[in-house]
Order: C-alpha cells, then sequence, then structure tokens
C-alpha cells in the first residue's frame, strides 16, 4: 500500500514536471493552456491519491479535494483560452499550412 | 417536504465526508444539517428522486472510467508531443455540434473535452462547442465530432437528459 502511493506520488511528479516542459515548450497561448491543464490535473490527482494510499484516513478528504479540482481546474483553463480567443491572441499555424478560421 | 430532506442529505453527505467517521461527528452534523435544512429549503429548487439517484450511479460506474482512460490517454499524448524534438503538432480551433441541451450536461462535455487528448474547449454557444485542437484531422464538422466528442456526447446523453 505504502509503496503503491509512493510510485503514483511520483508519477505524478514527473506528470507535473513534464506540464512545467509543455508550457516552456509550446509556440502559442492556446498550445501552453492545453499542455499544463491536461498534466497539472493528472498529476495533481496521482500525487493526491498517492497521499490517500500513504495515509488511508484521510483518502475520503481527499477523493472530494480531487473531484473539486476536476470540477475547477478545466473551467478556469477554458476561461483562460476563451479570453484569449476573444482578444485574438496570437494563434501558431504549421509552416505551408492554410486553413479557414472559425469566426 | 422533499426538498428539505434532499438538502438535509446533501449537507449531511459533505459533512461526513469532511469531518470523517466517528459517532459525535454524525450526530453533530445530523443535528446541524437538520436546522440548516429547514432553513434553506425554501430557498433551493432541486430535490432527490429514484432517478437522479439512478443518474448518479451510472454517471459514476459508466462516465468515469471513460473519463479517467481518456485522461491518461491524453497525458501521454501530450507528454509525447511535448518531449519529441519536431514538436508533431497542428493546431486549429473547430466548432463541434452537440445533442445535449441541459446547462449542467454542457459543463461536464466542455470539461471533458478540455480533458481529453489534444483538445481544449474555448466556448459553449447553441448546439456547438468551439474547441481548440492541437492536431486537426478532417475537415467538416461531423468529423470532427467524430474525432472529439462521439463518446461523450453518447454517454451523457443517455444519463442526462
Amino acid at each position: 500500500m505504502i509503496i503503491a502511493g509512493n510510485i503514483l506520488m511520483v508519477i505524478g511528479g514527473v506528470f507535473l514536471l513534464l506540464g512545467g516542459f509543455g508550457v516552456l515548450r509550446m509556440p502559442d497561448v492556446f498550445n501552453r493552456i492545453q499542455a499544463g491543464t491536461k498534466a497539472t490535473t493528472l498529476g495533481a490527482f496521482s500525487l493526491i491519491l498517492g497521499v490517500g494510499f500513504v495515509h488511508p484516513q484521510w483518502l475520503l478528504k481527499l477523493i472530494l479535494i480531487i473531484v473539486f479540482i476536476a470540477i475547477t481546474n478545466p473551467v478556469g483553463s477554458s476561461v483562460l483560452a476563451r479570453a484569449a480567443y476573444k482578444k485574438g491572441a496570437y494563434q501558431y499555424k504549421k509552416e505551408g499550412e492554410e486553413r479557414s478560421e472559425v469566426k | 417536504m422533499k426538498k428539505g430532506i434532499s438538502t438535509f442529505l446533501a449537507l449531511w453527505a459533505i459533512w461526513i465526508l469532511i469531518a470523517g467517521f466517528n459517532v459525535t461527528e454524525i450526530i453533530l452534523g445530523g443535528a446541524v444539517a437538520l436546522i440548516l435544512a429547514f432553513i434553506v429549503s425554501k430557498y433551493v429548487n432541486y430535490s432527490f428522486g429514484f432517478s437522479i439517484v439512478l443518474g448518479a450511479l451510472k454517471f459514476v460506474f459508466v462516465y468515469i472510467p471513460v473519463f479517467i482512460y481518456k485522461l491518461v490517454i491524453a497525458n501521454l499524448d501530450m507528454a509525447y508531443r511535448v518531449l519529441s524534438p519536431k514538436m508533431p503538432i497542428n493546431p486549429g480551433i473547430v466548432k463541434v455540434p452537440t445533442e445535449i441541451k441541459n446547462d449542467f450536461g454542457k459543463l461536464v462535455l466542455a470539461n471533458s473535452i478540455t480533458l481529453t487528448p489534444g483538445t481544449l474547449s474555448l466556448d459553449v454557444e447553441d448546439g456547438h462547442v468551439l474547441v481548440h485542437w492541437v492536431n486537426v484531422k478532417g475537415s467538416t464538422e461531423e468529423e470532427y465530432k467524430k474525432e472529439i466528442s462521439k463518446d461523450f456526447d453518447k454517454i451523457l446523453g443517455g444519463i442526462i437528459k
């Protein structure tokens, strides 16, 4: 149980690190938000669940925290991306790619 | 009366989740939830019926596993795109049609789209979700829908009317 918890925590940490790389490497604001949101959501889930395995008496509360993260995290990033879209932020295009944009 | 009982149950469940399983906590929480339910129940407009409990069970056992699976795939996909030196991305903004009418259903659908591989929902309009997609495939709305939200649309349509 404790070993499984520790493994989950390491996996969570790795995903959070990858999220950080994603935010650094991606070319425009939308792709950065994407990398950030996905990695932090699963990373936080995994990390919190790992803590729950190590301390089983906290498990219910930690699951409640996971539920709130699952509700709020995508909403937050969606709102940020919407604001950037309405403002007309720079959109990266693959070279030589022409596409009619949705208005 | 039904509203009062629903409010009482919801408040009590949240109290027990936060305070932990413990005889004194359960009794005290029950008392406080009862008093609050009397005061608040005039202002709420929902109530638990058998169908809602059934819907919630379906939601947990049918929707959540699909969601977790998609979330893990999304992360592996994102890790691949971030780590590969060439960055294989082809981003664009597309419109995806949906049949879900209910507000809560739309919220869950938009959140699910955000957390599944390579997509980020920007805005919800009548019958459409505006989606930013890292790797655009296809060129018509039906193709987009097939790739992005078909599974979720089907499952959520069955649970939330």
